[in-house]
């Protein structure tokens, strides 16, 4: 029989062991939650494709017909919104569940011990099936114009999990900072909201100044994004390395920071929220 | 088997409770960046070393005073395996917290615990339901929120639904159930735990008396079945039906550990002062609403008598508080009877900073004497809830005009007003 002890500043030295004990929960939580996402809305799952789909012709006449931004000739401009939408809106609904997450549960937190990063990593998951659904859309679209990727969308795997990385890791220092100060819960919408213009989402983020574009790479969407275009529409967009790595750079300390911030905040969650 | 299974040393739990003009359950991000631009013209040195683990406001604000509050200071006790175990006290003894840091929800400050074995606790019925999913899906859910595997749950599944008796209602979303049955589903998930210890808060003061009684009848197998088991209740009949050996807590630190007939008894005196005990100090009821006074007047008083009540609350924001109640229980934590202001003009719409004040008389109180315990039931703005032993009502007997009434034990708790005449007169049928 193990034995648990509990003592001040020993937030279980097996912290990730008991991860994996309670990955059951994990799946439950998350279960749960895609299941009452779409239980009591009207069209239920149809939202996930009319979302993407109406943001993408808006921003196809914005950014296209009317400010007449440039894309590549053998990309049409729907393509190149919805290969970034793709990403875009997985991220975007991945943080802002995932910082509401704790205050959402907090009935829970308040009554039953669990690692509490379950609840974070759930919600990224439920935004995943969203993810999927549009996905399809994609392959609709795609079938649509005609237009076939090669080799290159095996590729998309990696960009997948570098939006998962990026994600969570954002919503694990706003879930934390969530309960701390309830204002977080205005800072999100304004973030997703600013973040939807900062990022290449309605057009292509070559035609950002090359002077800026390190500074630009620092927004780790720029390389979720890019690479997510560059895989699924046969390389016809550029994809520059070195942008990419500082991407990844900064997924990986966002993401890190991230789960240090949380797991220290994680021992007085109970008491504060 | 005489080996602890659960052994607390020195155990302690500091917050930090802090006095601000306005109080808030969480901190504004804006108030601190105000906070620290104050702090940084003002060019103060703080010396006090501040412990950032137990912290609950977490940046100091300037002008704000702080005060250590120890919910718990210096508590050790050991539990055998196979034993039950009553923890008793007052209304912030500190019984929440030693439950909630022996189920790792919340850190000790200090101290330590050593448990073997799996732990399953039950602070709260229901933990998790949610409402828009169905009986079936709620079991599972909870299931897992409890600890239980999912092949568990799975094994247990009918036996789960037969004892809740919501066979017919399983696809239904909870939702729609009855409040009873809601809590008769929950409850017997949590009965079919089957952890080597359980930690249970006062959860079994739900449903009808059936159920109650049945739930009761689940916990002795549970302890009979060599299982260890904490458990906190108010109902001392309860505790002494199902505990071997009890705690006392008082003011956070354990007042007398042993036998439970023992315990109970010294903590049901040791409530009992009967003299009118002013409340000590405000009870804060939710984010904003402070309990200043509850008064009984004459106390002792005289059983069925008139009795005066006197309460007083102040709010810290408008609020509407939609239901009081007077509850009130024997000193074995029986309800007797309670008073429902709901006919009195409630619900009231409070502006911040009001007192709001009631007063009023019971015509007769009809309780057989004896040592009497009052709470309240309030709903108001988002708190919803009982706070047991307020105040404590001592009744004294009532002149009897020359007959000796039975001793106090063999008449119940209420005294029935009544008339009755007797006739003697020759029988026919009989004879």
């Amino acid at each position: 029989m193990n034995e648990l002890i509990i003592e001040p500043g020993r937030v279980e030295l097996n912290y990730w062991r008991d991860l994996w004990t309670y990955r059951e929960l994990f799946y439950f939580l998350a279960w749960r939650d895609i299941l009452v996402r779409y239980k009591q809305t009207v069209i239920g799952v149809a939202w996930a494709v009319i979302r993407p789909f109406l943001t993408m012709i808006v921003f196809t006449v914005v950014f296209s017909k009317i400010a007449k931004l440039p894309a590549p000739a053998a990309v049409p401009y729907p393509l190149l919104v919805m290969a970034a939408m793709l990403p875009w809106q997985f991220f975007s609904t991945a943080m802002s569940e995932a910082s509401n997450s704790l205050i959402g549960n907090a009935n829970l937190i308040s009554k039953i011990y669990f690692p509490r990063l379950i609840v974070p990593a759930g919600s990224v998951i439920t935004s995943f099936v969203d993810f999927l659904i549009t996905l399809g859309l994609m392959g609709i679209m795609m079938i649509w114009y005609g237009f076939a990727p090669d080799w290159r969308i095996f590729l998309v795997f990696p960009f997948m999990f570098l939006a998962f990385a990026a994600s969570f890791g954002i919503g694990l220092w706003l879930c934390a900072l969530n309960v701390q100060y309830r204002d977080f819960r205005y800072i999100v919408p304004f973030i997703v909201q600013f973040g939807l213009y900062v990022s290449p989402v309605g057009f292509s983020s070559s035609i950002v100044p090359e002077k800026w574009r390190v500074l630009y790479s620092l927004n780790p969407m720029v390389g979720v994004i890019d690479g997510f275009r560059w895989s699924l529409l046969r390389g016809q967009t550029a994809l520059s390395i070195s942008a990419l790595g500082l991407s990844v750079c900064g997924t990986f300390v966002l993401c890190a920071s991230g789960i240090r911030y949380f797991r220290k905040m994680e021992r007085t969650f109970a008491d504060v929220i | 088997m005489t080996d602890p299974i659960i052994r607390v040393e020195g155990l302690g739990k500091r917050y930090r409770i802090w006095h601000q003009a306005e109080r808030q359950r969480y901190t504004a991000l804006r108030d601190v960046i105000a906070e620290k631009a104050k702090k940084l013209f003002s060019r103060r040195q703080r010396s006090e070393i501040r412990d950032q683990t137990s912290d609950l406001r977490c940046p100091t604000p300037a002008r704000a005073s702080q005060e250590d509050f120890w919910a718990l200071k210096d508590v050790s006790f050991e539990v055998k395996q196979g034993e039950v175990m009553g923890i008793i006290g007052r209304n912030g003894a500190g019984k929440s917290t030693m439950l909630k840091i022996l189920s790792r929800i919340t850190e000790p400050t200090e101290g330590r615990v050593r448990i073997k074995g799996r732990v399953a606790s039950l602070l709260e019925v229901g933990t998790g339901f949610h409402p828009e999913l169905t009986g079936r899906e709620n079991v599972f859910l909870n299931g897992a929120i409890l600890g239980m595997r999912r092949l568990e749950i799975k094994s247990k599944f009918d036996e789960i639904v037969t004892f809740a008796e919501v066979e017919q209602f399983l696809d239904t979303p909870v939702k729609r159930y009855s409040s009873g049955m809601y809590v008769r589903l929950a409850f017997a998930v949590a009965a079919h735990l089957e952890p080597e210890i359980l930690i249970v808060d006062e959860v079994l003061a739900v449903g009808d008396a059936q159920f109650q009684k049945k739930c009761l009848g689940k916990m002795q197998n549970v302890a009979k079945g060599g299982r260890t088991v904490l458990f906190v209740s108010h109902n001392m009949a309860a505790v002494q039906a199902l505990c071997g050996c009890a705690i006392h807590l008082q003011g956070g630190a354990i007042k007398a550990t042993g036998e439970v007939e023992l315990i109970v008894n010294q903590y049901i005196a040791a409530t009992s002062l009967g003299e009118n005990r002013p409340l000590r100090g405000p009870v804060r009821i939710g984010d904003s609403l402070r309990l200043l006074r509850l008064e009984f007047n004459p106390n002792p008083a005289v059983s069925c008598a008139p009795l005066r009540f006197l309460i007083e609350f102040h709010t810290e924001h408008a609020m509407i508080i939609s239901e009081v109640q007077v509850l009130f229980y024997s000193a074995q934590g029986v309800r007797v009877a309670i008073i429902d202001f709901r006919a009195c003009g409630l619900p009231a719409n409070l502006e911040a900073g009001h007192h709001w004040r009631g007063e009023g008389e019971i015509s007769s109180l009809p309780f057989v004497e004896g040592d009497y315990q009052a709470g309240l039931y309030v709903k108001a703005g988002n708190f919803q809830g009982d706070l047991l032993d307020l105040a404590s009502i001592a009744i004294r007997v009532r002149n009897t005009n020359g007959h000796v009434p039975a001793p106090a034990r063999y008449r119940g708790l209420i005294e029935l007003n009544f008339t009755a005449q007797f006739q003697a007169s020759a029988s026919a049928c009989c004879a």
